[in-house]
């Protein structure tokens, strides 16, 4: 034991560690539009889509749920060149991300697209709406209400899978805190602040959710 | 010869070294489980009736875990207790912060599950005569393991996964291994699509656990 705690060379290099902040969290939003955009389309294929659409999608749910995330990371960046697709690490890592995002959000999606009340899309029809405008008008703001709160915490969780970036070299928070760590040797130090910056945002992101949720919320 | 053989080949070779990470990822998730789940529920009921202060000081434990990426736990885990003078070795610096992270996880699942008993239920067994301790032994937790049992199914392929992480810090575990193999004979495609597919096959195996699990635990209705 014994160890004196010196912040020193952790505030020297900071500036490093909040601009990798800053792309950990471009990264998580990225990805997050992508795998939204990705796990719509699937929840829809997935509750009301035809049986040969239905497939491929459960298909594509049920294997990246059941896959570890750094596999598919190093898979991505490292395998796929052999087939001729050669990615940059930040394009890689965010389509890696997208994908993997979208499995789960379609989960997310579903279950606040079985919440919507039938009777509703009925009522859509009934006042002569035609599908694309019930999915749009009626069906998904109410299914955005319902899954507000899992939608947080996959968001939470997305923004620390970033912190997997680092295993391919992106300069993303947990790789400018290894490089100090390296550098500078402060280990307890470096560690200290860099999980400080994860918990901290990860904070914010929940308060902000939590206000968009009681802004969302149903009056009563 | 052609691309398969030699792949199958290559597979050949490399057989026991996938064994040996296939065995290690099994053994690090085993005892992040185990480890993780009694300090988990140790958590989760902490979180439901400790006192104040207890609840608090756990609160904080438990949001600082969740709040911190399993990777940035794992290795200021092994960065931290070596500087420290703590001499464990990558696998275990691995699986402490494995089972960190599974406590947590666990933690508000118990709680989760134990505030959702009604409270009707708690003030039935004080109006017959039960001690705390009876009530929670033969009242609250039955109740509440129906509802924890299937998650924490779920909880063993969260740790499979998380597994993974430790080959960032040296544990020969089967990405680690697999990557290895991949140095030595560059089939990168061919062998993170076999790692990959032993993990699916791994966690896939615990997902239906988990579901067959659920049916038997749901209250018949």
């Amino acid at each position: 034991m014994g160890y004196t705690l010196n912040f020193a060379a952790v505030w020297r290099s900071f500036d490093d560690l909040l601009l990798g902040l800053l792309l950990s969290l471009q990264l998580a939003i990225v990805s997050l539009l992508i795998g939204a955009v990705i796990g719509l389309a699937v929840a829809f294929a997935l509750t009301g889509g035809p049986v040969w659409v239905r497939r491929p999608a459960g298909f594509y749910v049920t294997l990246i749920r059941n896959l570890p995330i750094l596999v598919l990371v190093l898979f991505t960046y490292f395998a796929l060149p052999q087939l001729g697709l050669r990615l940059d690490k930040i394009s890689s890592f965010v389509a890696t991300l997208s994908i993997y995002s979208g499995a789960y959000l379609a989960e997310v999606f579903r279950a606040g697209l079985l919440m919507v009340p039938n009777g509703l899309r009925e009522a859509g029809l009934a006042i002569g709406l035609t599908p694309m405008q019930i999915r749009f008008s009626i069906v998904m703001p109410l299914m955005f209400r319902n899954v507000l709160p899992s939608l947080s915490s996959t968001m939470i969780s997305l923004f620390k899978d970033t912190s997997l970036a680092a295993a391919i070299a992106v300069p993303e928070l947990t790789f400018e805190a290894r490089k100090i760590n390296v550098e500078s040797f402060r280990v307890v130090e470096v560690w200290i602040v860099a999980s400080g910056l994860y918990v901290a945002t990860c904070a914010v992101l929940a308060a902000l959710m939590r206000l968009v949720e009681r802004r969302l919320s149903v009056p009563r | 010869m052609s691309d398969l053989s030699i792949f199958l080949d290559e597979v050949w070779i490399a057989r026991f070294a996938l064994l040996k990470g296939l065995g290690v990822t099994v053994s690090i998730s085993l005892l992040s489980i185990l480890v993780g789940s009694a300090l988990g529920v140790l958590v989760g009921l902490c979180l439901t009736y400790g006192h104040p202060v207890v609840r608090l000081i756990v609160r904080a434990y438990t949001d600082f875990v969740r709040g911190t990426p399993v990777l940035v736990l794992v290795l200021a885990s092994y960065y931290i207790l070596s500087t420290v003078g703590i001499d464990l070795g990558p696998f275990q610096a691995g699986v402490l912060a494995l089972s960190v992270f599974c406590s947590s996880h666990v933690g508000e699942i118990v709680r989760g599950a134990l505030q959702a008993v009604p409270h009707g239920q708690t003030e039935a067994a004080k109006a017959i005569g039960l001690t705390f301790g009876q009530t929670f032994t033969s009242v609250l937790w039955p109740q509440a393991l129906r509802q924890v049992l299937p998650t924490w199914v779920n909880t063993a392929a969260e740790m499979v996964k998380a597994s993974t992480l430790l080959s960032v810090i040296g544990v020969a575990e089967l990405l680690l291994r697999t990557q290895e193999i991949i140095s030595r004979n560059f089939l990168s495609l061919q062998f993170y699509f076999l790692a990959g597919f032993l993990y699916f096959v791994i966690n896939y195996g615990i997902e239906r656990l988990g579901k067959y699990v659920e049916r038997k635990t749901a209250v018949p209705s």
